[in-house]
C-alpha cells in the first residue's frame, strides 16, 4: 500500500458518546427533598453524626488553645501544676476527639452506604413495574449508568455534605479563636484568606475545564481500546492493525497532553497556598513577635497562631472541592429523580382477581385497536379467538402487528380500544402475576441468564424439582446436549448463554416454557435460519410444547404454519385472511400464493413478494 | 522501548494462552521494569527527584525557623535593642522558604505525574499493539472483559507507581529520616517522644491499606455480580415480565445487593477504626512532648522555641507517616498489576511471520490443503484430520456438514487465524507459514459468521479494509452486496453512523455490510463462513449472482447449511467429524445416496410440502 504513510481519509478507531451533563446547580431543592426521603429513615443517625462532627471539630479548635495555656501558664512561668493541668486537659480532649472521630466516620460511612443501596433498590424495584413502552425506548446502558454512576455520586455527596458542616465549623472556629486570642493579630492573619478565596474562584472553572478534558480524553482512548478488543477478529481479518495503531497513538497522545495540562492546573495552586501560608506566618512573627517583645502578647498565643495558620487553609480547600461534588450530585440526583418518577401506567386494579389453574386457556381479541403512539395504531379493530387446546399461527410481514398482538396477551401494554380476554376475563381485571403464570412465553431471541442450566430451565418455578427440569429437557430434546456439557445441568452458562449455539439456546427456552406449565403458550418463532439437524429438533420440540395447550404462535416457518389448527394472516394491523391451511389454499388468496412460492421463510416472501 | 519488549518472563506452552497467563505473581523484577520505563524520561525523573529532596528539606526548615522566631521573642536583651530587626529577618526567611517549598513541591508533583503519564502512554501503545497481534486462539480463551480490565485498571496501577510509589518513597524517607535526625540531634529524649507515633501509625496504616485493598477487590467482584443481575434483568425485561418473575428477580437483586452492602460496611469499619486510632496515637505523642518538653523548658534544658519547633515538626510529619500505608499499597498494586500486564505484553504469539518472510506471489491462484490436521490449542481432540483438496482460480467450493464437523475451523486456517497442527496449506505452491501475514491476509478474506460493526459511518465500515478507497469503490462493493439502495434510503446515506452506539441494523443488513467490506479487499480467496443465514432467499440469490460475476478471478469457498446456497458450487465437500467424507458436484452427490442426499432429503422434508427444491 503505497499511500500508507498518509492518514487514511476513511478511518477512525473507537467512538465517543457525548458525556452527560456532569455538573448541575449547587443546590436543587426538589432533588434534595427527594434524596432526603431516603435519608430520613436514618435521621437519628444523621443527628448523631452531626453532633459528633461538631464535637470533633471543637476538639481540633481547642487543642492549640490548650498548648497556649500550657506554654503561657505553665512552661514560661515555671508553673508545674498549671502544666500538669494543661496536659491532663489535653489528654481528656484527645480522648473525646478519638471517640467523636470514631462515631462520626462510622455513622457517616455506614449511613451513606445504606442510603446508597436503598436508593438503588428503590430504582430497581420501580423499573420492574414501569411500562414496557418506557423500557422499549430506553437503552439498558443508560439505565445502568443511573443505577451505578449516578447512585455512586450520591454516596460521595452524602459523605461530604456532613463533612462540609465540619469544615465550615472548623473555619469559623479557627477564625473565632484567633480573634478571641488577639483581635489585631487575628484580623491581620485572616486578611490573607480573601486572597486565597479569590484565587480559587478564579482558578476553579479553568481547572475544572482542564480536568474534564483529561477525563474525556481518557474515555476516548479507553473506548478505542475496548473496540480493538471486541473487534479484534474483524481487525485481523481486514488487515487494519497498522492503521489502527497509528490512529490509536494519536488518541493516546491527546490523552497524554490533556493529562499534562490538567496536572499543571492541579499543581499551580500549591505554591500559592504555600506562599500565603508563609505570608501569614511572617505576619505573626513580625507583628506578634514584636508584641511579645513589647510584653503586650504572651508567647503561647503566638505559638497557637502558628498552629492555626497551618490548619486554616485545609477547610477552604476541601470546601471548594465539595462545591464540585455538590454540583455533580445535583446533576445525578436530577437523573435519579427522573427514573423514580416514571409513571407506572399498568397496575393491578384494586379488585383484580387471580387466574387459577382451572381457568380455561382461551385467548380472545375483541375489536382491539392499539398503537405505541395512539395516533398511529399498529393493530386496527382486530377480533379473533383461540379456543382452549387450539394452536393458531399468526403470519404477516414485518411491521404487520404480530409482535404487538403477542405483547397484548401478556398485558405488556394496554389497548386503546376493545378488549383482550384470557380465559374469558379482560386482562385488565386480573392480577399481572397470575396472568404471567397462566401464560408461558417464548421470545424470538432466546434469552438466558447467567447461572446454571438447571436454574435457567426452572427460572420462575423455584419449587421445580430436578426431575421436572430433566423431564422438560427430555421432552424438548435438549437433554442429550445438556448431559454432554462439562457439568451437565449444573454447567454455568456465561453471558447470555454465549457458550451455546443458537439452536441449543432455543431448546432451553422451550424447556423453560414447558416447566412453567401454563395453560397458554405464546411463542414468537426465531427468524434466523439454523442448520437442518437443529431445525428438525426444534420442530419436534415445538410439537411437544404445543401438545395439550392453547398456542398462539407467530410463525415464520412453513412447517410450523402447516401444523397449526388455524392461520391468521395479518397485514398492516388488520386480519386479511383466517382459516385452516386447506381453507386458505382453497380460497386462493394471499396465503395460497405464498404457499405456492415455496419459500423457506414466510416472512421473506411477504416482504419481497406479492 | 527495550523495557517494554523484553522477553525474559514470557510463559511458554499452550496453557499460558488461557486466562492463567494474566494471573498475578508480583516480584521485584516487575517494579524494576516499571522504573526502567520511567527512566526513559531521564531529565524529568531527575527534576522530580531533585525537587522532592529540595522540597522536603525546605519543609523541614520551617519548624526550625519558627522555633528561632519564638526564641527571639523571649530574648530579654534583644527587647531592648534590635529585636524587631531580627524578627523581620526571620520572618522574611520563613516567607521565602515557604514560597520556595511551594514551587519545588509543584515541580516534584508535576514531573512525577508527567513521568507517570508518559509511562502510561508507552504502555497503552504497547498494549494496544499486543491486543491486535494476539491470535484467535488467545482471544478465544481470554474473556474480553478481562482484557479491558487489564488494559485499563491494571495499566493504571502500573502508571501510578512512579508518582505514588517511587517519588513518595523518596519524600517520606527524607522527611522521616532527615526530620528524625534533626530532632534526635536537638534532644534525643524529646525526639523519641515526638517520633513515638511513627512506628505505630506507619504499621497501622500499612496493614489497613493492604486489608482495604484485599476487601476492595472482593467488593468489586460482588458489585460486578450485582451489576450483572441488574443488567440481565433490564436487558431481559420481557422474559421477566412474561414469566411474572419480578419477585424472583427482586430476590436475586437483594441477595447480590446485601452481600455487597455488607462488605462495603465492613470496609467502612476497617477504615474508621484505623483513622481514629492513628489520630489518637499522634495526639498522644504530642501530649507526651508537651509534658516532657514543658518540664525541660522549666528546668532550663531547652528553650520555648525548641519546644514549639518540636510540636511543629510533628504536625509536618503527621501526614507523610499516615501516607506510609498508601506507599505500601502502591507497591503492592504495581507489583501485581505489573506482573499481569508484563506477562501479557511478553506473551509470545504463536502465529507470526518468519523474520524477513517474503510477500505472497500469486500466479495461477491455486489453493491446496495437503493432509491438513488441526487441533485447537489446549484441547485433545482433532477437529480436522488429513484434509486434502485443491481449488483453482474461478472455482467455487461448497462446504457442508453437521454442526461441529470442522467447517469453520477449516476456513479459519487459510488466513492463519490458527495454524495447522499437521500437513500444510499452500497458495501457488508457497506454504502460508513462509510468507508475510500481511500479504496473506490481503489475499484471503473471510466473511465472518458474527458481524462486528465498528461504531462509525457505513462508509467507513465498508471501507474498513481499505480506508484509502474512493467513494466509487465503496459504492461498488455495497452494490455487489445489495446494500447500496438501502443505504441511499437512509436519511444520512453513507454517513449514517452504525454499530453499538449508532443506528442498529438488522441481522441481514449487518451480514450485507460484512460482505461489502470483505469485497473491498478484492481477495484472491474469498470465504463465506455461514454468513448469509439472516438474508432472505431473494437477496441471497441476488448477491450470489453478483458474486458469480467476479468469481473468475478468485477461489470462492462457501459454508452454508441451506443447500440452496450451494447451487453455484463447482464442487461440494461434505465434512463429518473433521474428515471429508464425500466430494463432488450437487448432482453427483445426490446420485451417491450418501450423507449429502440424506441432508438434502431432510431439508426438503422440513420446508417444502411437495418435495422439491427449486
Amino acid at each position: 500500500m503505497a499511500t500508507s504513510h498518509q492518514r487514511p481519509p476513511r478511518a477512525t478507531v473507537g467512538s465517543h458518546r457525548v458525556e452527560e451533563e456532569m455538573f448541575g446547580r449547587v443546590f436543587d431543592g426538589r432533588v434534595v427533598r427527594r434524596i432526603w426521603a431516603f435519608v430520613s429513615p436514618y435521621r437519628l443517625k444523621v443527628a448523631i453524626a452531626v453532633i459528633a462532627v461538631l464535637v470533633f471539630t471543637g476538639t481540633q479548635v481547642v487543642i492549640p488553645l490548650i498548648i497556649r495555656d500550657a506554654i503561657d501558664n505553665g512552661i514560661v512561668t515555671g508553673g508545674e501544676a498549671a502544666l500538669t493541668r494543661a496536659v491532663l486537659l489535653f489528654a481528656l480532649v484527645i480522648l473525646i476527639n478519638f471517640g467523636a472521630s470514631f462515631v462520626q466516620e462510622n455513622v457517616v460511612g455506614q449511613t451513606a452506604e445504606n442510603v446508597l443501596f436503598d436508593i438503588r433498590e428503590a430504582m430497581f424495584s420501580h423499573l420492574q413495574r414501569v411500562s414496557m413502552s418506557f423500557m422499549d425506548k430506553t437503552e439498558v446502558g443508560r439505565l445502568m449508568s443511573r443505577l451505578q454512576g449516578d447512585v455512586n455520586s450520591m454516596q460521595e455527596f452524602l459523605e461530604t455534605s456532613v463533612l462540609s458542616v465540619g469544615d465550615i465549623v472548623l473555619l469559623f472556629g479557627i477564625v473565632a479563636s484567633m480573634l478571641w486570642l488577639d483581635v489585631r493579630l487575628g484580623l491581620l492573619t485572616i486578611s490573607v484568606l480573601p486572597i486565597l478565596f479569590l484565587v480559587r474562584v478564579f482558578w476553579l472553572p479553568r481547572a475544572r475545564k482542564a480536568f474534564m478534558a483529561a477525563h474525556e480524553a481518557n474515555s476516548v482512548a479507553n473506548g478505542a481500546l475496548a473496540e480493538a478488543i471486541h473487534g479484534v477478529r474483524a481487525v485481523q481479518n481486514m488487515n487494519r492493525e497498522d492503521v489502527n495503531l497509528a490512529l490509536y497513538t494519536e488518541k493516546a497522545e491527546t490523552n497524554l497532553q490533556a493529562h499534562l495540562t490538567a496536572a499543571r492546573y492541579a499543581q499551580v495552586m500549591v505554591p500559592i497556598v504555600d506562599t500565603l501560608t508563609g505570608l501569614a506566618m511572617a505576619f505573626v512573627i513580625v507583628v506578634g513577635g514584636s508584641m511579645v517583645l513589647g510584653q503586650t502578647l504572651e508567647v503561647g498565643v503566638m505559638v497557637a497562631f502558628l498552629f492555626y495558620i497551618q490548619r486554616f487553609f485545609d477547610p477552604i480547600r476541601s470546601l471548594t472541592m465539595q462545591y464540585s461534588v455538590m454540583q455533580r450530585a445535583m446533576a445525578s440526583g436530577q437523573r435519579l429523580t427522573e427514573v423514580l418518577d416514571i409513571e407506572v401506567t399498568i397496575r393491578d386494579k384494586e379488585d383484580a382477581f387471580a387466574l387459577t389453574r382451572d381457568t380455561e386457556g382461551s385467548i380472545e381479541f375483541r375489536g382491539v385497536t392499539f398503537g405505541y403512539d395512539p395516533a398511529h395504531p399498529v393493530l386496527k379493530d382486530v377480533t379473533f379467538r383461540v379456543n382452549p387446546g387450539e394452536t393458531v399461527a399468526i403470519v404477516g410481514p414485518t411491521g404487520s402487528g404480530k409482535s404487538s398482538a403477542m405483547a397484548l396477551v401478556n398485558r405488556f401494554y394496554d389497548v386503546q380500544q376493545g378488549q383482550v380476554l384470557v380465559g374469558g376475563h379482560d386482562v385488565r381485571d386480573v392480577t399481572q402475576r397470575s396472568l404471567g403464570r397462566h401464560i408461558a412465553m417464548v421470545l424470538q431471541e432466546p434469552y438466558l441468564f447467567t447461572g446454571t442450566v438447571f436454574e435457567n430451565i426452572r427460572y420462575n418455578v423455584v419449587d421445580a424439582s430436578e426431575e421436572d427440569v430433566v423431564n422438560a429437557a427430555k421432552a424438548v430434546g435438549a437433554h442429550d446436549f445438556i448431559a454432554a456439557l462439562p457439568e451437565g445441568y449444573g454447567t454455568l452458562l456465561g453471558e447470555r448463554g454465549g457458550s451455546l449455539s443458537l439452536g441449543q439456546r432455543q431448546l432451553l427456552s422451550f424447556a423453560r416454557a414447558l416447566v412453567a406449565d401454563a395453560q397458554i403458550l405464546v411463542l414468537d418463532e426465531a427468524t434466523a435460519s439454523v442448520d437442518s439437524y437443529t431445525e428438525m429438533k426444534i420442530q419436534t420440540a415445538l410439537k411437544r410444547l404445543l401438545q395439550d395447550r392453547t398456542g398462539l404462535v407467530i410463525a415464520h416457518r412453513l412447517a410450523t404454519i402447516r401444523n397449526a389448527d388455524r392461520i391468521i394472516v395479518l397485514r398492516d394491523g388488520q386480519i386479511v385472511e383466517q382459516g385452516t391451511h386447506d381453507e386458505l389454499i382453497a380460497q386462493g388468496g394471499l396465503y395460497a400464493g405464498l404457499y405456492r412460492m415455496n419459500h423457506t421463510s414466510f416472512d421473506d416472501a411477504l416482504d419481497t413478494g406479492l | 522501548m527495550t523495557a517494554l519488549s523484553q522477553q525474559n518472563s514470557s510463559p511458554a506452552g499452550d496453557r499460558a494462552a488461557g486466562p492463567r497467563s494474566i494471573r498475578p505473581h508480583g516480584s521485584a523484577g516487575t517494579l524494576l521494569r516499571i522504573t526502567r520505563i520511567a527512566f526513559q524520561k531521564p531529565w524529568w525523573v531527575a527534576i522530580a527527584f531533585a525537587s522532592t529532596l529540595v522540597a522536603a528539606t525546605l519543609q523541614l526548615m520551617i519548624p526550625i525557623i519558627l522555633g528561632t522566631a519564638v526564641d527571639q521573642t523571649q530574648d530579654a536583651l534583644a527587647a531592648v535593642d534590635g529585636g524587631r530587626g531580627a524578627l523581620l529577618k526571620t520572618a522574611a526567611l520563613l516567607f521565602v522558604m515557604a514560597a520556595l517549598r511551594g514551587v519545588f513541591t509543584t515541580l516534584q508533583n508535576y514531573y512525577a505525574e508527567a513521568v507517570g503519564h508518559t509511562v502510561g502512554y508507552q504502555l497503552r501503545r504497547a498494549y494496544y499493539a499486543k491486543v491486535q497481534e494476539l491470535d484467535f486462539s488467545f482471544h478465544d480463551k481470554v474473556h474480553s472483559g478481562d482484557l479491558i480490565t487489564l488494559g485499563m485498571l491494571d495499566l493504571e496501577g502500573v502508571r501510578m507507581f512512579f508518582s505514588t510509589g517511587i517519588v513518595r518513597l523518596l519524600l517520606l524517607s527524607t522527611l522521616i529520616g532527615v526530620g528524625g535526625y534533626i530532632l534526635i540531634g536537638t534532644d534525643p529524649v524529646l525526639a523519641l517522644a515526638a517520633l513515638s507515633f511513627v512506628p505505630f501509625v506507619g504499621w497501622r496504616s500499612s496493614v489497613t491499606r493492604l486489608r482495604l485493598r484485599a476487601t476492595w477487590l472482593r467488593l468489586q467482584e460482588r458489585l460486578s455480580v450485582l451489576s450483572r443481575v441488574m443488567e440481565e434483568n433490564l436487558a431481559g425485561i420481557r422474559v421477566v415480565r412474561a414469566f411474572a418473575a419480578q419477585s424472583l428477580e427482586m430476590e436475586k437483586f437483594r441477595t447480590a445487593s446485601l452481600s455487597a452492602l455488607e462488605l462495603a460496611r465492613e470496609r467502612v469499619g476497617i477504615r474508621v477504626r484505623n483513622t481514629s486510632a492513628m489520630t489518637f496515637s499522634f495526639f498522644a505523642a504530642m501530649g507526651l512532648v508537651l509534658w516532657i518538653g514543658g518540664h525541660k523548658v522549666i528546668a532550663g534544658e531547652i528553650s520555648v522555641g525548641t519546644l514549639a519547633s518540636f510540636l511543629t515538626f510533628m504536625t509536618i510529619l503527621q501526614m507523610p507517616v499516615r501516607q506510609l500505608g498508601m506507599l505500601v499499597n502502591s507497591f503492592a498494586r504495581a507489583s501485581t498489576c505489573g506482573s499481569r500486564l508484563f506477562d501479557f505484553l511478553d506473551f509470545e504469539v504463536p502465529i507470526r511471520e518468519v523474520p524477513g518472510a517474503p510477500a505472497l506471489v500469486l500466479s495461477e491462484g491455486r489453493l491446496r490443503f495437503e493432509d491438513v490436521s488441526f487441533t485447537y490449542p489446549g484441547t485433545e481432540r482433532p477437529v480436522l484430520r488429513d484434509v486434502s483438496f485443491e481449488a483453482r482460480r474461478g472455482e467455487t467450493i461448497g462446504l457442508v456438514g453437521p454442526p461441529g464437523s470442522g467447517k469453520s475451523s477449516l476456513v479459519h486456517l487459510i488466513p492463519r487465524f490458527y495454524d495447522v497442527t499437521g500437513g500444510r496449506i499452500t497458495i501457488d505452491g508457497q506454504d502460508i507459514r513462509d510468507i508475510s501475514l500481511r500479504s496473506l491476509r490481503q489475499a484471503v478474506a473471510v466473511v465472518q459468521q458474527d458481524v462486528f460493526l465498528f461504531t462509525t459511518t457505513l462508509e467507513n465500515n465498508i471501507a474498513y479494509a481499505n480506508p484509502w478507497a474512493r467513494e466509487k469503490q465503496v459504492e461498488r462493493a455495497s452494490e455487489s452486496a445489495r446494500l447500496h439502495d438501502y443505504i441511499l434510503n437512509l436519511p444520512g446515506g453513507y454517513r449514517t453512523v452504525v454499530g453499538e452506539r449508532g443506528v442498529s441494523l438488522s441481522g441481514g443488513q449487518r451480514q450485507r455490510v460484512s460482505i461489502a467490506r470483505t469485497l473491498m479487499l478484492d481477495p484472491s480467496i474469498l470465504v463465506f463462513d455461514d454468513s448469509t443465514t439472516a438474508l432472505d432467499a431473494n437477496t441471497e440469490r441476488s448477491i450470489r449472482k453478483s458474486m458469480r460475476e467476479n468469481a473468475a478471478n478468485r477461489v470462492t469457498v462457501i459454508i452454508a447449511h441451506r443447500l440452496s446456497s450451494l447451487m453455484d458450487a463447482d464442487r461440494i465437500l461434505v465434512l463429518d467429524d473433521g474428515r471429508i467424507v464425500e466430494e463432488g458436484s450437487h448432482a453427483e452427490l445426490l446420485a451417491l445416496c450418501g450423507r449429502y442426499r440424506a441432508l438434502h432429503d431432510l431439508q426438503v422434508g422440513n420446508d417444502a410440502p411437495t418435495g422439491g427444491t427449486r
